[in-house]
């Protein structure tokens, strides 16, 4: 298990490669969620308004 | 089809429907790509374990230009017949593409550091991958500072089309100047020259990549669709607003 980890010495260079990618990725996905719901919700408030 | 999909209420529809093949799809390929990027494939015979890092550096480089490419035909297509919808899409994917390309930058100096010596070098490949990042930087700039929508949009399209330059020398750099960087090995005329061991999870990483791009863009293309509704709205209570005024007085 801990030579999984170790990555044969390059630990220092996968793991920081696939955290980052993984973070990016999960922030891209975030901000379109965030977006929506804000959009939603503005929508929705002028919706409200108008009745 | 171009103008089939043109209609708002269709695209939507359309769009609907992907969404959520595209983000099953994406994490299916994702989840497998990681199993095999770390327990389905051996270490390079000269890499060692870094190879691990092309998994997720190829695919991210890979999107980096591929979403160039669809800035590039969108600002065209908004161009040349004035769909909202291509310039909408334009201004979504920028900066998409932009994160793509910090990830190829990031993840390829993380590979460069161990198996080159160095964590950057100025050299052919590397430096138009940083131009396609400042293009799009500028891009996404060039389209915040101008205040007309309209011209925002027209602006925002010459530069994209003007960027497909800088696009074609981040793909031929490796092939046209002696570089560190290697030479295309899957997407070339003679096949592949990498080990399917290999070549298979990178393959099934860089499609999971495009279909979670594309969950992202259809998705936020969405988003734009309910912000725009929310704008005409506004607009037309200012100006049922304005016209009460102007009768009372």
């Amino acid at each position: 298990m801990s030579a999984f980890f170790d990555m044969g010495g390059y630990a220092a260079f996968v793991w920081p490669t696939w955290g980052v990618s993984f973070a990016a990725l999960a922030g891209l996905i975030l901000h379109a969620v965030l977006e929506r719901r804000a959009a939603r919700a503005a929508l929705r408030r002028l919706e409200d308004d108008e009745a | 089809m171009l103008s089939y999909f043109s209609n708002p209420q269709r695209f939507d529809q359309l769009a609907r429907t992907l969404i959520p093949i595209f983000g099953a799809l994406a994490a299916i390929l994702l989840g497998v790509g990681v199993y095999l990027s770390f327990f389905g494939s051996p270490p390079d015979y000269q890499q060692g374990e870094t190879i691990r890092i092309m998994y997720v550096h190829v695919p991210a480089a890979y999107m980096a230009m591929a979403l160039y490419a669809a800035l590039a035909v969108a600002s065209f297509v908004y161009f040349v017949w004035r769909h909202a919808l291509a310039d909408t899409a334009a201004e979504v994917i920028a900066p998409i593409g932009a994160v793509f390309t910090v990830l190829a930058l990031f993840t390829g100096s993380l590979w460069g550091k161990p198996m080159w010596g160095t964590w950057w070098e100025w050299d052919a490949r590397m430096t138009s991958v940083l131009v396609l990042l400042l293009v799009y930087l500028g891009y996404m700039a060039l389209r915040a500072a101008l205040e007309d929508a309209q011209q925002a949009a027209r602006t925002g399209a010459i530069l994209a089309m003007a960027g497909i330059i800088n696009l074609v020398i981040v793909k031929f750099s490796v092939d046209w100047w002696s570089s560190l960087h290697q030479p295309a090995s899957v997407i070339r005329f003679d096949g592949p020259t990498i080990h399917s061991s290999q070549l298979w999870p990178l393959a099934i990483m860089a499609v999971g990549y495009t279909f979670l791009a594309g969950w992202l863009i259809l998705y936020r293309l969405r988003s734009q669709a309910l912000r725009r509704r929310a704008r005409t709205l506004q607009r037309k209570r200012e100006q049922a607003a304005r016209a009460r005024e102007e009768a009372v007085s």
